[in-house]
């Protein structure tokens, strides 16, 4: 459950930007949270409601952008989707594989009052 | 119609509360403060010129009886330090301590990994300077250690012939983070369904770069392909530290 500590991190950065702006209520927060980035978005969901409580944040809505996997093949060239169970280029069949997409896990943007 | 908000209220009182909010970029990575601190600890570890490994694998692979042979088996060769990850217990700073190298027990409670802030302070009671490999032995997890860098050299990912061969497919984040992989308990093998040739196979796809070995701590099978393993990495980050000094 290592969303647990990576919420506690969106949370974090998140009081300390909206004391930062002065902010009197913090309404909204954006995460973008790749496919392949080893997080699930659903277990983060999860562990906000519960790292929220009684804090600043509290009553807070946690907006997630899931972003898709993809990948460019060293072999043939090929730009393709990739999901986390993906090993192969869907085009010609090889491992070569450089993901080029899907591994963010960022927090992007505050709706504060 | 209300050209604020599109409301289509013909007596336009209401408050414009989107009027008081605003919106602030943050763009910061969510593991920054893990990888601020990897990169402190890192740092350190560089300075001291020593090689650092963060070993992984799910709970019996043999992490620690690897451990335990290997300083047994170099005494006098390399100083080693070795950091260990549990959850609860010293069991495994006691089997390590018993082997006569500096050990400290980080116990997680809860945690299912080490990150970076708990490395950071695990490593303050050795010398690192007369260390020349610390071995960091991760909580028992194929998940979630994937994620957290520790200032690491490089992740060793221990798989046993006890646990299936498709353990790479299962969890690729791991295999995918390694640089070698480790497939201990080789003497089970008569006993056991294991497809090793399959094993490597899966591990591939998921990792073309990985290097694998085969070994089994309990007959000392394979051991001396982990040590000119462990002697070409350490070789090769001295002669990194010399080109950057």
């Amino acid at each position: 459950m290592h969303e647990l500590g990576i919420t506690q991190s969106i949370v974090d950065i998140a009081i300390k930007t909206a004391r930062e702006q002065n902010a009197v209520k913090v309404l909204s927060v954006s995460v973008e949270i790749g496919e392949l980035s080893g997080v699930v978005a659903d277990a983060v969901e999860f562990c906000f409601e519960a790292c929220i409580q009684e804090t600043f944040l509290q009553g807070c809505r946690l907006i997630i952008e899931q972003i898709p996997g993809r990948g460019l093949c060293d072999e043939c060239g090929a730009e393709v989707k990739i999901d986390s169970m993906t090993f192969a280029c869907s085009e010609c069949g090889s491992y070569a594989l450089q993901r080029t997409q899907g591994e963010e896990l960022n927090i992007k943007e505050l709706e504060i009052e | 119609m209300c050209i604020d908000c599109g409301c289509a209220e013909p007596d336009h009182n209401h408050k414009h509360d989107h009027e008081k909010t605003r919106k602030i970029r943050v763009e910061e990575s969510l593991l920054a403060k893990n990888d601020r601190l990897a990169a402190v600890n890192r740092t350190l570890f560089n300075a001291a010129g020593l090689l650092t490994l963060n070993l992984v694998s799910s709970p019996g692979s043999g992490k620690t009886t690897l451990l335990e042979k290997t300083l047994t088996d170099l005494n006098g060769r390399y100083n080693f330090a070795i950091l260990e990850g549990d959850q609860q217990t010293a069991n495994d700073a006691d089997r390590i301590a018993a082997t006569g190298a500096p050990v400290h027990q980080i116990n997680t409670g809860a945690g299912c990994h080490l990150d970076a802030h708990m490395v950071g302070h695990g490593v303050e009671q050795f010398d690192l300077e007369a260390t020349d490999i610390l071995m960091i032995e991760n909580v028992g997890n194929l998940v979630c250690p994937a994620s957290f860098d520790l200032g690491e050299d490089l992740k060793v990912v221990v798989l046993s012939t006890t646990e299936g061969e498709d353990k790479p497919v299962k969890y690729p984040q791991m295999f995918r983070a390694a640089k070698l992989m480790i497939i201990n308990k080789t003497d089970l093998l008569p006993y056991l369904d294991f497809d090793i040739a399959k094993c490597r196979a899966y591990a591939l796809q998921v990792n073309p770069s990985l290097t694998i070995l085969e070994l089994s701590c309990r007959s000392g099978e394979g051991l001396d392909s982990w040590y000119r393993w462990l002697e070409s990495a350490s070789a090769e980050k001295r002669k990194n530290n010399e080109m950057r000094s």
